[in-house]
């Protein structure tokens, strides 16, 4: 019962923020962008729910139109590493042999690199963009996904339905695709549904060091790089975008903990 | 036991071969060479003494051959010069690896002491009150970014509160100070950044450890021990933590990436001028041989805090040892 409500207050959670998202548009009070000299770091008040920053702009506007840039950076991010994770865990778990060593052997080398100096370095020579973020934390976090699935595949691979469909005639793929990897998803989906935290805090980490997501388009981990002048000065610009990616993050880890214990 | 620390010693040399080609042919492959940058800054270097430039550091030369060339001056431990002052990367490194080790471990020894007892205190009474209160806790602070809280706690103990230094290691005077206040200094000044780069990881491994220890606490030589009589104590802390203890060893080896990697983020907030910093750094600059080298020196330290945790798992664990020796 418990675990329900972990699960619920996740969902919850999740899908004020993705509504959030996808009505940034219509939700915020204030273009993110819109440079109002007039009213420079504005304390939360009626008019600016959570102030406005050195520029004037306003922070909830900003953190509105974080949203999008966080939540799809994640979703992709994860989408790219599950699908690489489970295209070679489940080649490696179901042929074996030479193919098996050489992925894991990979996978190997991937956990042994520090895995955020080797982002940061692709992200400054390949020049911060959004896309590239994507693309890099999927590149760089598939390692674990590989291994479950490959695990679940060795177990499952000599139950009888999977010796059935061989000798019916069905081709490797055929098995792969249609037998064995649905039945051995559920892990994965925990697993990418915890990764969506990962990489949300992740690009919230290079966008603070100035190497994600470049102004002015606004992301929660720059909004973050504005509040390091203002400390001590301007405490809502540190306060609320962490607040959202704390509650964000929050959110996925309920989601993910809530279905774990539901299942296993 | 030699004979198992001599087999994954040797398994350690394909693995490095493997990550040095990936960062190699990653980092050299992006378009965009250190020369570039240099001329984009200063448009009135000449293509000329670009080409010359590149000539120098051997840039203009095939991707393999520049490979092999890093590979021979890497066996003599040689990273080359950097790329922007020309000072040997490896001095750059050395000089300021004392300050991110003492940060880490000092975190990581933290880390152990706080994680481990509150894993155990939790597992004892699993969904009790105590339980309840750390679950949340560890909640919340496996969530919250740690750049985040590094501001946070910047913002209340060293500017409202005034209690401790808002930035860098040591104080303007310190040369000046005798030997047991140098201490002190260095102390209060690395107090935040320890606690910082802690936190993240101190709510996941008492998570661990708790699973850890509630999965002990159900084997049937418990059950055996109490049955007999031993003290609860005995059985908590003899049986049952020598058994749960075992793979937090491992999950501490396996945490050193994340620590290095954080030590970029708190590196930079706190203006402490360790590897981390001097990471950034050279990402900026695109300093190739700086950042190859460190690299690859993060991946050499995360394969002996494997290497380390295995050795230590089959040393408690005979076990491990025998089926090894076979």
């Amino acid at each position: 019962m418990k675990n329900n409500k972990l699960l619920t207050i996740g969902v919850i959670i999740i899908s004020t923020f993705a509504l959030i998202a996808l009505f940034a548009g219509l939700i915020s009070p204030y273009d993110p962008s819109f440079i109002d000299q007039d009213n420079l770091l504005i304390k939360p008040s009626a008019k600016h729910w959570m102030g406005t920053d050195n520029l004037g702009r306003d922070i909830l506007s900003r953190i509105i139109y974080g949203a999008r840039i966080s939540l799809s950076i994640g979703l992709i991010a994860v989408g790219i590493a599950t699908l690489i994770g489970v295209l070679l865990g489940s080649i490696a778990g179901y042929y074996g042999g030479i193919i098996d060593g050489l992925i894991m052997r990979l996978v190997d080398i991937m956990l042994c690199f520090p895995t955020f100096f080797l982002i940061l370095a692709v992200v400054a020579i390949l020049e911060p963009s959004i896309y590239n973020i994507m693309i890099i934390i999927g590149l760089t976090g598939w390692m674990g996904t590989a291994r479950l699935i490959r695990a679940e595949i060795l177990s499952l691979k000599e139950r009888e339905f999977i010796q059935a469909s061989r000798a019916t005639g069905a081709s490797s793929g055929r098995i792969i695709l249609t037998h064995l990897v649905p039945n051995a998803i559920g892990p994965v989906v925990i697993n990418a549904i915890l990764g969506v935290a990962g990489a949300i805090l992740l690009e919230s980490s290079l966008s603070f060091l100035g190497l994600g997501v470049q102004p002015p388009t606004p992301s929660w981990g720059n909004i973050l790089i504005e509040s390091k002048s203002t400390l001590g000065v301007a405490w809502w610009i540190t306060v609320f975008p962490g607040l959202a990616i704390l509650i964000t993050i929050l959110g996925f880890n309920f989601i993910g903990e809530g279905i774990k214990k539901r299942i296993g | 036991m030699s004979h198992y620390i001599i087999k994954r010693l040797l398994g350690i040399i394909p693995l490095l071969l493997g990550i040095t080609i990936i960062s190699f042919v990653i980092i050299h492959l992006a378009p965009g060479k250190p020369t570039q940058l240099e001329m984009s800054l200063n448009p009135k270097v000449s293509y000329e003494a670009r080409l010359r430039l590149e000539k120098l550091y051997g840039l203009d030369q095939p991707l393999y051959l520049q490979y092999t060339n890093w590979l021979k001056r890497f066996a003599r431990l040689d990273f080359g010069p950097s790329l922007t002052d020309n000072r040997p990367v490896l001095d750059k490194i050395l000089e300021r690896i004392p300050v991110t080790l003492t940060i880490n471990i000092s975190s990581m020894l933290l880390i152990f002491l706080v994680a481990v007892p509150l894993g155990i205190r939790s597992a004892l009474n699993p969904e009790g009150a105590f339980d309840k209160i750390t679950t949340f806790f560890v909640f919340l602070f496996f969530a919250a970014p740690t750049f985040w809280l590094a501001l946070l706690l910047m913002n209340l103990f060293c500017i409202t509160l005034g209690w401790l230094p808002v930035s860098g290691l040591t104080s303007l005077d310190f040369e000046y100070f005798s030997p047991i206040r140098k201490a002190v200094d260095l102390a209060w000044h690395l107090t935040l950044p320890v606690f910082v780069s802690s936190i993240g990881s101190l709510a996941g491994i008492s998570r661990y450890m708790r699973s850890s220890m509630i999965e002990a606490l159900k084997q049937p030589f418990i059950y055996t021990a109490r049955a007999k009589g031993l003290p609860r104590n005995t059985v908590i802390y003899k049986h049952a933590l020598r058994n749960a203890i075992l793979p937090i060893a491992t999950i501490l080896g396996l945490s050193i990436p994340a620590l290095l990697g954080g030590s970029v983020i708190f590196e930079s907030i706190f203006a402490i001028p360790g590897i981390g910093r001097l990471f950034y750094e050279a990402v900026m600059t695109r300093d190739f041989n700086l950042i190859m080298a460190e690299v690859v020196l993060g991946a050499i330290l995360t394969m002996l805090g494997n290497l380390i945790a295995d050795i230590s798992y089959a040393y408690i664990d005979p076990r491990i040892r025998y089926r090894n020796e076979k």
